[in-house]
């Protein structure tokens, strides 16, 4: 419980930790939290858990939207290619069709709409949640990748203080349980991340890439615990 | 996020009401005086095909085929066109697309029951109601093609395959192994015949399930249903194909394409799809179906906007391959479509209701969700297949003696009303909820 850095620099960011077992009751801790005016920063869970967006209030993704708007773009530059190529460049009669011929375009038309829709969606989903190489990724917990539920919740975006925040939690079904010494652990902890921890930069990496060539620096997941 | 398990009437009835008849009667009534004026204002207006033997000189009979010395398809022994013609083909095609649509009730309950779906298991009654109305169908098709089969098919005229007539043809003399009455009657028999004691047998399963069930072995009928339908599947994606050959493309008796068996039974799904869909939220909005909610729309929506996508790619595949290719024997189905001035513009409403409609109006998780839009759409694409098959039917039936106008629209309305009346008739039997369907937990409880 007490894993709380000492020398905490202004930018640093403190998070509160609900750990849970079950996916039933985080759900209903999620609710129970949320009902308490708490903002949840976000949940970490091993395994997608039907039903969670909807308990956390997530907005509607507008992923679907970025799709339209590349296969759109996929498909305009698709007629633009073919026409330019087999209209204006280099014509040339096939099957005694006119050049700029609609129907033979078509299945490279369909085709560009479906790779732009895809790579647009994909590099859509990579940039808004920050996927690039040497992103530092800030896990909470690792118990979150093995088989526990992890709530986290910012501190500095919450009102409430730190205690009430901690009560809420332990009456919200967090995980108990007793290790061989006879100790309890209740699942409920603070966590922290230095300023240096939370910075990731593509541009570094790169630059400690250039000067220092794959090493374990850039290569290794900053993970301590 | 706790899903409440929600308490819904499973023994709700369909109340075939005096309202619901009038309505249904309504639209017959319609049908029947569309019907009646289009029918005057052909025969007032059918003076200019009498005796017009050999009119048929479209552009197509010049390409139709340069191996036989006998000339083209239609050439010297055309059957004058009369107002007559045109009430059978009217017949033929609505026949055709609604023993199509009924069909599609006993298909879509197989690939349910195949793939052990629970979401749809509370609206099993709809599609069993929808493929009562195929045995009307069935007799519709049988009659129509007892009576007119000489004006719908030219393969059926006997002098085609005499060597000595002026009227022998090559092209199809060589196709006689297949096209010839009694091989073509016994196959249109046994697909008719199958599917329609399939459609008793699933019947009977649910009736056994509904009223008998054997407490002990409460999931019996379901996994006979799922053989059944295994079963049932392999035989109609086989039939489906061999029937769009027979009864329409047949047609073009010179023409094939190896797409169509696909392309009819696209149509006829898309359009059965829709017609679950419509009957769904007809349902709902007379107060029936309470468990429906925007997940179950949302999934059925996706039915009709996928398959609309799936039957797109399967006419344009069938379009482009001819286009690109430009063989004239294949080229002249659709320059008998595309270069006429009265069936040039039903290709593109065809495409427009069919592909452009359902693609934009359902593209959004919300519109899938909303009755309205769904309503909108469905009746759209139920038109729109009607329409595909009529742009099948007629170009090579009645040339460039067809049209479009009051009869055909009646024609269609009177089908309609019937289908409604039987869908309506049938969904009063039985409760409107199979509260013993292994899976109907599921679908109650469908939430997405």
């Amino acid at each position: 419980m007490s894993n709380q850095h000492q020398h905490a620099a202004e930018t640093d960011k403190h998070y509160l930790l609900g750990i849970y077992n079950d996916e039933d009751v985080l759900l209903e801790a999620v609710e129970h939290v949320r009902g308490k005016g708490v903002k949840i920063y976000e949940v970490f869970t091993p395994y997608p858990i039907h039903g969670l967006e909807h308990a956390l209030g997530y907005d509607r993704s507008f992923m679907p939207r970025a799709a339209f708007g590349f296969g759109a773009l996929g498909n305009l530059c698709a007629i633009a290619m073919q026409s330019l190529i087999m209209g204006v460049d280099w014509p040339m009669i096939i099957g005694g069709k006119s050049f700029i011929a609609i129907p033979n375009f078509i299945p490279v038309i369909f085709e560009c709409t479906v790779l732009f829709a895809a790579f647009g969606m994909v590099g859509t989903f990579l940039a808004t949640n920050s996927l690039y190489p040497h992103k530092v990724p800030r896990i909470f917990d690792r118990r979150s990748t093995d088989d526990k539920h992890v709530m986290a919740i910012d501190l500095a975006k919450n009102t409430l203080s730190e205690a009430d925040i901690r009560s809420i939690l332990l009456e919200s079904g967090v995980e108990r349980h007793t290790d061989a010494n006879g100790v309890e652990h209740v699942g409920v902890k603070q966590r922290n991340f230095t300023d240096e921890e939370n910075k990731g930069s593509f541009i570094r990496y790169l630059a400690d890439l250039i000067a220092n060539g794959v090493t374990s620096s850039n290569r290794a997941l900053k993970t301590s615990n | 996020m706790a899903h409440h398990a929600e308490h819904f009437d499973l023994d709700e009835k369909f109340d075939f009401s005096s309202a619901v008849k009038k309505k249904i009667f309504t639209i017959l009534i319609l049908g029947l005086v569309f019907a009646v004026i289009g029918l005057i204002m052909l025969i007032m207006g059918g003076n200019d095909s009498h005796g017009a033997h050999g009119l048929n000189g479209m552009a197509s009979d010049a390409l139709a085929y340069s191996g036989g010395a006998a000339g083209t398809e239609h050439g010297g022994h055309a059957h004058a066109v009369t107002w007559v013609t045109r009430v059978k083909v009217n017949f033929w095609i609505n026949s055709v697309y609604f023993v199509g649509l009924s069909l599609i009730g006993a298909f879509f309950i197989a690939i349910q029951y195949v793939a052990m779906a629970g979401w749809s298991a509370g609206l099993r009654r709809i599609p069993e109601a929808i493929f009562k109305f195929l045995p009307f169908a069935a007799v519709m098709l049988v009659i129509t093609f007892a009576v007119s089969y000489h004006d719908i098919f030219h393969w059926t005229d006997s002098s085609l395959y005499d060597k000595n007539s002026p009227n022998f043809d090559a092209i199809i003399a060589g196709k006689a192994g297949f096209l010839n009455m009694p091989f073509y009657i016994t196959r249109s028999v046994i697909y008719l015949g199958v599917w329609i004691l399939f459609t008793f047998l699933m019947q009977k399963q649910f009736n056994k399930e509904e009223y008998n069930l054997d407490p002990s072995k409460p999931n019996k009928q379901f996994f006979t249903l799922v053989k059944m339908s295994a079963g049932f599947i392999v035989f109609f994606g086989l039939s489906t194909s061999m029937a769009a050959w027979d009864w329409v493309m047949s047609i073009d008796t010179h023409w094939f394409s190896t797409m169509f068996g696909w392309y009819n039974f696209a149509s006829w799904w898309v359009g059965g799809l829709a017609t679950i869909t419509l009957t769904v939220v007809y349902l709902k909005e007379a107060g029936y179906l309470k468990f429906v909610n925007e997940a179950h729309l949302h999934d059925l929506g996706k039915f009709v906007f996928g398959f609309s996508i799936f039957w797109t790619y399967i006419w344009f595949s069938q379009f482009l391959l001819i286009y690109y290719a430009n063989i004239s024997e294949e080229t002249v189905y659709f320059i008998d479509r595309l270069s006429s001035d009265k069936y040039a513009k039903f290709i593109f409403i065809n495409l427009i209701f069919n592909f452009i409609f359902p693609f934009f109006g359902l593209m959004t998780r919300d519109a899938k969700r909303k009755m309205r839009i769904l309503k909108l759409v469905c009746i759209a694409v139920i038109i729109g297949h009607w329409l595909d098959f009529y742009q099948m039917i007629m170009p090579g039936t009645l040339k460039d003696q067809g049209g479009f106008g009051f009869f055909e629209i009646g024609i269609f309305l009177i089908f309609a009303a019937s289908f409604a009346y039987v869908i309506a008739m049938n969904l009063a039997k039985l409760p409107l909820i199979p509260k013993n369907h292994p899976l109907i937990k599921e679908s109650l409880n469908h939430h997405h």
